[in-house]
């Protein structure tokens, strides 16, 4: 069967007056039916410029000004804004970091959730009603119907969260963009919400991209990863691998810095220096100077992508544990 | 709900009497009435006469408290000028200040509303920099010049619409209204749009700030990815979010809506209590100038509690502060 989303050489760039700021240069992936995509990456990297893209939600000064977008075969790159309506919500669904931020703060909770099923199917007030007190029931949000007549401060940030899912899951689409949608929550309702995203959409068989700056959530969470750096997938491949064996020094030194099990108060280790400004990227490789593995070559040439045996792809001219790879 | 009304009625009857005070011996202290009263061939006898006749022979702390115990019974006193009493003057021409003060009001929310939200969705357009450069004129513009600009263009110049006056009156439930007719929509029409000129730019400034920063908000964001379509979401999100200061402001705009009707008032000769105030003023005529300032005081109060009202109906964040309060 097809992929759910297949996105090839997508260029989305911003046209600032500081300069053309390239927050994605040529990303490739390609996600499954029912499947967890981790997309990670340092602030910056054009995660969420990604998942904006493929909603259509890039506005001026920013523009897709190459590549192509397919949603269940659909090309959606150049398709216009009545276009994209129909795609959003019952296509692809996406849920934001923010909670407290998503909600309109002036609305009730039923208002927003009704109109989101009539914006693409026609049933009365009253089913669609219905659909939305199933729908927060689903997400554990405890007595549903009079929660609907709530305001959205009058939810926690978990619930807030919830409520959001609960939005994006109201049309069963085959895909969510999950833009970081646990980072603003506190540890405890992070896993809580993380365990039951994780058990609705394998019920339903929807695909995710779950993006996040955290490996620690994409190890117990994804099916495979893609490593996002300046702009670029540096790196992809079924997440065990990538993290027990990680070709790109950049996924490396990501690993490196997370807290080590059984090592508690061991220091960590931080990527030293920063991300370059996306408006002047380097020729070479756009790592080249924070990496310890820099050869002549990386500051000629922006590497490539090289294949690796199951179906892993690296961009670096030099990667690691190739040795790894080979067993 | 209820224990916050009542502390504000409580607030507004405070503020209500503090005024009396304030303003019954602000007016005392300008100019001693009497020699506006009398005429030049009176002797000293008949001055004093008058001056007791008028009750302005005794001290002022006595003559406040005569005027403090009529007050309370609804009294400010009898016009020098007229012989009537002062409030029942004022009340008289009120109607067809507030008339004139509300399609202002009307005005600034058709006009200013849609054109403010316009620049604030699409700032860099040219017609969003037209507007906003329209915008500063009326807040630069003397309304007095305006509005002689006003009637020479389409009352003398075109010949439209009528330069003075109010048109004819019917009165529902007890109200004054010029409103019924076409001929009361041709008078209110020119006064109305020159005491609107400031209001309408500053609810294109408050429309489009409020647009401009909502359209940036999460919330309208997500709304577009649940599949909204454009109108629903400018006309629910982002316009209920507006709304909130729009109305906050305007609604106490109302007052200086009244307060400026003096100008347009005398300009276009409209019936209003802000002619009166003029008359009053040039004439020392202190009852009525009291009476028009206890009025305006009391029409300030009642909107800034109805302004409470409405904000909190309309944000219901609102509602949570003063319940935890
Ligand atoms: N509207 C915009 N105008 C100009 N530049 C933008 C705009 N939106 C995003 N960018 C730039 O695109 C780059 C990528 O941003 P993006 O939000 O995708 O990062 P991210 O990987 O999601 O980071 P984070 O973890 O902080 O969310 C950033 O450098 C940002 O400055
Ligand atoms: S290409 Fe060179 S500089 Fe870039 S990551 Fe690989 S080794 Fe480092
Ligand atoms: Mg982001």
């Amino acid at each position: 069967m097809a992929p759910v989303l297949e996105v090839s050489g997508l260029k989305t760039h911003f046209f600032t007056r500081a300069g053309t700021v390239k927050s994605v240069d040529g990303v490739s992936f390609h996600v499954e039916r029912g499947e967890v995509l981790g997309l990670v990456g340092e602030s910056g990297s054009g995660k969420s410029v990604t998942g904006f893209s493929v909603m259509g939600l890039i506005d001026p000064p920013g523009r897709i000004v190459e590549g192509s977008i397919k949603l269940n075969g659909k090309e959606l790159v150049g398709l216009d804004e009545e276009g994209f309506r129909e795609v959003r919500g019952r296509e692809v669904a996406m849920i934001f970091q923010d909670p407290m931020m998503t909600l309109n703060p002036v609305l009730r909770v039923d208002t927003q959730m009704i109109e989101a099923v009539t914006a693409h199917d026609k049933v009365s007030h009253k089913a669609a009603r219905e659909r939305s007190r199933d729908a927060l029931a689903k997400v554990g949000i405890p007595s549903p119907e009079e929660r609907l007549n709530a305001y959205p401060h009058q939810f926690s940030g978990g619930m807030r969260q919830r409520v959001a899912i609960a939005i994006a899951l109201l049309h069963r689409p085959p895909l969510i963009i999950c833009d970081e949608p646990t980072t603003a929550l506190d540890v405890t309702i992070q896993s809580q919400i993380l365990a039951e995203m994780q058990g609705l959409c394998a019920d339903t068989g929807t695909a995710l991209v779950w993006i996040t700056h955290d490996l620690g959530v994409v190890a117990g969470l994804a099916d495979r990863i893609a490593v996002m750096y300046a702009g670029r997938i540096v790196e992809t491949g079924a997440v065990d691998p990538v993290l027990d064996t990680p070709l790109h020094p950049y996924t490396s030194g990501l690993l490196g810095s997370l807290p080590a099990e059984g090592e508690p108060g061991a220091p960590l280790r931080q990527i030293r220096g920063s991300t370059p400004s996306l408006a002047r990227l380097p020729q070479g490789c756009a790592f080249a100077a924070r990496c310890d593995y820099v050869q002549a070559d990386c500051l000629a040439l922006a590497p490539d992508v090289t294949p690796f045996p199951g179906a892993r792809g690296v961009r670096c001219h030099h990667p690691l544990n190739l040795a790894g790879v080979a067993a | 709900m209820l224990a916050f009304i009542l502390r504000r009625l409580a607030q507004a009857l405070f503020v209500i009497a503090a005024m009396l005070v304030i303003v019954f011996f602000g007016v005392n202290v300008v100019g001693d009435p009497i020699y506006m009263l009398i005429s030049p061939e009176m002797d000293q006898q008949q001055i004093a006469e008058t001056a007791r006749a008028l009750g302005l022979d005794r001290p002022i702390w006595e003559q406040f408290l005569v005027f403090l115990k009529n007050a309370a019974q609804g009294d400010l006193g009898r016009s020098f000028v007229h012989g009537e009493s002062a409030i029942k003057l004022i009340l008289h021409r009120m109607p067809a200040t507030l008339e004139l003060a509300f399609v202002a009001l009307v005005l600034a929310i058709v006009i200013g509303l849609p054109l403010g939200l316009y620049a604030g969705l699409k700032p860099e357009s040219r017609l969003s920099r037209f507007i906003m450069a329209v915008s500063i004129l009326g807040f630069s513009l003397p309304t007095f010049w305006v509005g002689l600009m006003l009637i020479l263009t389409f009352a003398v110049g075109l010949g439209w619409l009528p330069a003075t006056g109010r048109g004819p009156t019917v009165s529902i439930l007890g109200l004054e209204t010029s409103l019924l007719s076409l001929k009361g929509w041709q008078h209110v029409a020119l006064p109305a749009l020159n005491l609107a000129l400031l209001k309408i730019s500053l609810v294109i400034r408050l429309a489009r700030a409020g647009a401009r920063e909502a359209a940036l908000m999460d919330y309208v964001k997500f709304a577009r990815a649940k599949g909204l379509s454009q109108s629903r979401i400018i006309g629910v999100h982002i316009l209920k979010n507006i709304m909130i200061p729009i109305v906050t402001v305007l609604g106490l705009e109302f007052g200086s809506l009244v307060a400026f009707s003096v100008v347009t008032e005398t300009i276009f000769a409209w019936p209003g209590m802000g002619r009166l105030l003029l008359e009053a003023i040039t004439r020392l005529d202190r009852p009525v100038i009291v009476a028009y300032v206890m009025v305006v005081v009391v029409l300030f109060v009642t909107i800034n509690l109805l302004v409470d009202l409405v904000y909190s109906a309309l944000d219901p964040r609102v509602r949570l502060t003063e319940a935890t309060s």
